[in-house]
């Protein structure tokens, strides 16, 4: 999504990303983005609440409008909540899972060939 | 307070570990770009047409479909009005133990967005959002899909643009 930025504003037309993956953003490299500390899948808010939904939107208005040069990163003030637990939840790697991780990657791999080999894709 | 990490997630670093967890030996390697370019707005705010683009895909009619559990391939567009109650997501990389996608609001804020032309923050919002597919490929985002993003929000003569990836 950061690629399709860089070329609209590239041909003239000012963009603003709202995204939860603050280094993936920064590191493709955007002229404005609203950072939304939040699990990744509800940049703009908390489900339902409209209110915290509008202010986003409001945040990144606002963004648009006083961003003088690119890389411009303002966080958004909203939390998703007290409890951070999801920060660390999200693609943990429990000392027993470690074997079935390895045993699933390995038996991808076995069908992508497989599906290669036959001149499909898995 | 005081913190020895970073206190958002990296997910660069979460995605690396967890595939090489899976015997994957080639980390995947994420854009990266020294400069960046920049337009200014032309005009105020109150006068901008406003472009909404996400990266999750049209809703599926049947869940027997082979290729439902599969994203858009292609750059798609839906309609504003009325916005779609729903949308497909599952094939992205959202945070499915912290959260979920029932309320396309807070990932395609069309509501919020009509709430600011209401008030004049913004003049408009295009007659429709456009979904622009997450491809494993930089070259095919690149050379496919960004053009095709262009192209529809000349279209549709907007004046800025508001992505939101999931």
């Amino acid at each position: 999504m950061s690629l399709v930025a860089r070329h609209l504003e590239e041909n003239g037309i000012p963009t603003l990303v709202i995204g939860a993956a603050r280094d993936i953003v920064e590191e493709c490299g955007v002229a404005r983005l609203l950072f939304s500390d939040f699990p990744l899948g509800n940049p703009c808010g908390v489900p339902y609440d409209k209110k915290m939904q509008q202010d986003i939107v409001g945040f990144a208005l606002d963004l648009l409008e006083s961003a003088t040069l690119p890389r411009t990163t303002v966080q958004s003030p909203r939390i998703w909540s007290e409890d951070t637990s999801w920060k660390e939840n999200y693609a943990r790697i429990e000392p027993e899972q470690a074997e079935a991780l390895r045993r699933a990657g390995e038996a991808r791999r076995a069908a992508q060939a497989k599906a290669q080999a036959r001149g499909g894709s898995a | 307070m005081t913190t020895t990490h970073r206190t958002f997630v990296s997910y660069i670093d979460r995605t690396r570990e967890f595939y090489a967890a899976q015997g994957y030996e080639r980390p995947y390697r994420w854009a990266h770009h020294e400069n960046v370019p920049f337009a200014a707005l032309s005009k105020p705010l109150a006068s901008c047409r406003v472009a909404l683009v996400t990266t999750a895909s049209a809703p599926r009619e049947t869940d027997t479909d082979p290729g439902s559990l599969r994203g858009a391939k292609q750059v798609w567009s839906g309609d504003v009005d009325p916005a779609p109650d729903r949308l497909f997501t599952d094939d992205l990389s959202w945070d499915k133990l912290a959260t979920h996608t029932n309320d396309v609001e807070t990932f395609l804020p069309i509501e919020a967005l009509r709430t600011h032309v209401e008030s004049g923050r913004i003049g408009s919002l295009a007659p429709r959002f456009h979904g622009v597919p997450t491809d494993y490929s930089q070259r095919r985002t690149l050379e496919n899909d960004a053009p095709e993003i262009l192209r529809r929000c000349r279209e549709d003569e907007v004046d800025v643009a508001l992505l939101v990836p999931l």
